[in-house]
């Protein structure tokens, strides 16, 4: 006992150097909390996602227990989902594909529009091109579910309700700012003296933009083309309110349709919830350093 | 002493920019200049069509001053206002100084904080709509993960979370808080990263370390990022409708809307768009004022990067 409350006043007058037995103790006890809030941490992040885990490997009917762990594990309702063997299931593989298609979609034309708008604000300079960067600027600080209702209506006025096209507009309306944004972060490293001189031998715009542009941007494309897929991919409320017949739906929407049932299938839901994330994960973990490059170089995006 | 040397930097790369841009304009002749047009169009038709005409239909379909009486009235309304005021403050703010605490947490060196942080991140990575129907599943009074995890690991009978308005309430907030920390974790991390080594070994050596070098060094530099962050995580869990509707849904009896999902839930479960659209509307007391100092600090921090 009193050796140690020496240490700690030999440790308190700054001046003396703290002795090791100190030094090794404090490190075990630091090593100690690192632990502890590394247990934590872990539980904290993982409890959700092996909650859907626990119950995608559940037989059927039997969701309603109380266990921990999967006492009889069984890859049951994944192949349920596979092979659309449950009813609520029966267009899984359309709806994976609708989802697939509208991230594509929104994402190559993400690029393309917010690709060429930065070749002309930032590279041709066009006159007034500040005016288009405030537009860009001022959708991305709108919340795009406040603009969802009046959204509807007008894309039912027009006839577009039920129309995947309706919501790749919106998703892409609301993805471009971002591009347009990096972009221009973007090529800044890029001299504009590499334009000059191709504009000197001869070379029209759309060349400069397809034969130098693009290629120099490539890594900005690759960290918001990410982003627009990973947004189209995981956005809920357009494709909610927009696409409600069973084959026109995209893999979010008919989970909701599973969570409003009276008579949930919960553990086909978790299986169908486990495959939806895949992708997603996995472009995440893939292309990791890309994207936070992209979260830094442009501000930031939630 | 930083921000001395940026502005000058600032300032030149501006005069450059200038005079660049007076003599490339002179020089952009008729035919690049049409090209240049072009380039803008397909954004600018975007841009018109689905920002600006429904944001022009929605104020105008918003415009009655009747509606918003009549949104007064309504008690579900006014228990909106609570929990979208008790949504912001705790989930912006809880959120986002976790984040700090947490971003000088991974700063630490070896190769266990890269595996933790990788499996930190994993809220972040699996999307919400996955996460927050499992969280629903989780809270479920009889046959949640929670309530199991209490009864046999304590012997504890958990309460059926989410038919109680507050604790409803909380289990969104909560869900937020685990969904976001990690991205703005990201953020704070690449913010402290950025800090030059040199400011933290000089301010080591005149004795600012722990608590104190937090106070001297870290906060001051990050003031900015944080700032900005915060205001940006506002707007953001403003919009923010998915939390809300899988977490509680709502319920119990609409008791835990936010105006996002009130809106929705007033356009189409109880057919009146008008009414859903005065609901969000009402919001713009506090979205202007955040897009106007959004807009400013984005150009700035443009500028600076």
């Amino acid at each position: 006992m009193s050796p140690i409350r020496a240490d700690a006043k030999a440790g308190g007058a700054r001046v003396v150097a703290p002795p090791r037995r100190l030094i090794r103790r404090r490190r075990y006890l630091s090593h100690v909390g690192v632990g502890l809030l590394s247990v934590m941490l872990v539980v904290w992040s993982v409890a959700p996602i092996y909650n859907m885990v626990l119950i995608a490997l559940e037989p059927e009917g039997d969701v309603f227990n109380d266990q921990l762990w999967p006492k009889a594990p069984s890859l049951e309702s994944f192949r349920g989902v596979l092979t659309e063997g449950h009813w609520y299931l029966e267009h899984f593989w359309r709806q994976f594909a609708n989802s697939l298609f509208l991230g594509a979609m929104v994402t190559f034309f993400t690029l393309l529009f917010g690709s060429m708008t930065s070749f002309s604000i930032a590279r041709m300079r066009i006159r007034h091109g500040w005016l288009v960067s405030h537009a860009a600027l001022l959708t991305y600080v709108i919340p795009a579910s406040f603009l969802a209702i009046p959204f509807y209506r007008i894309m039912q006025n027009y006839g577009l309700a039920n129309n995947p096209w309706s919501v790749i507009a919106a998703l892409v309306a609301f993805a471009t700012p971002y591009a347009i944004f990096v972009f221009q972060e973007y090529g800044r490293s890029i001299p504009i003296e590499v334009d000059e001189s191709a504009r000197i031998d001869g070379a029209s715009p759309l060349q400069i933009y397809r034969r130098i542009y693009l290629p120099l941007m490539a890594p900005a494309l690759v960290a918001v083309g990410t982003y627009a897929l990973l947004l189209a991919w995981n956005e809920f409320l357009y494709q909610f309110l927009l696409l409600s017949t069973k084959s026109s739906m995209t893999v979010p929407v008919a989970l909701a349709q599973f969570l409003n049932s009276d008579q949930s299938p919960w553990n086909y839901m978790m299986a169908t919830a486990i495959i939806y994330a895949v992708p997603p994960v996995a472009i995440y973990y893939a292309f990791r350093r890309r994207m936070t490059a992209g979260l830094t170089m442009g501000g930031v995006k939630g | 002493m930083m921000d001395g040397a940026s502005v000058v930097d600032v300032g030149r790369w501006a005069v450059r920019r200038r005079t660049l841009t007076r003599s490339l304009r002179g020089r952009l002749q008729g035919g690049e200049y049409t090209w240049a047009v072009a380039f803008v169009v397909p954004y600018l038709a975007v841009f018109a069509t689905f920002v600006a005409y429904p944001v022009v239909y929605g104020l105008w379909l918003g415009s009655e001053p009747s509606l918003y009486r009549e949104l007064l009235r309504d008690p579900i309304y006014q228990g909106t206002i609570v929990n979208t005021v008790l949504y912001l403050a705790l989930g912006v703010n809880v959120k986002m100084f976790l984040a700090l605490l947490l971003s000088g947490f991974f700063m630490r060196p070896g190769w266990w904080m890269k595996v933790l942080l990788l499996i930190f991140v994993l809220p972040w990575a699996v999307p919400q709509i996955s996460t927050f129907i499992s969280i629903h599943w989780m809270l479920n009074g009889e046959w949640g993960f929670l309530n199991n995890a209490l009864y046999t690991l304590f012997h504890v009978e958990g309460p059926s979370w989410l038919n109680d308005r507050w604790m409803a309430l909380g289990a969104v907030i909560v869900s937020h808080i685990w969904k976001w920390t990690p991205f703005w974790t990201l953020i704070l991390l690449a913010g402290r990263m950025a800090i030059p080594l040199e400011i933290r070994d000089t301010a080591r050596v005149d004795g600012a370390t722990g608590v104190r070098g937090f106070v001297y060094i870290t906060v001051p530099l990050l003031a900015n990022l944080y700032l900005i962050s915060t205001l940006l995580s506002t707007i953001f869990l403003l919009g923010d409708f998915n939390a809300v509707y899988f977490v509680s849904g709502g319920g119990p009896a609409d008791s835990t809307h936010v105006l996002a999902t009130l809106g929705i839930r007033n356009a189409f479960d109880i057919a009146q768009p008008r009414l859903g659209v005065a609901a969000v509307m009402s919001a713009l007391p506090l979205v202007i004022p955040l897009v106007i100092v959004l807009m400013r600090r984005l150009r700035t921090t443009e500028v600076q990067l």
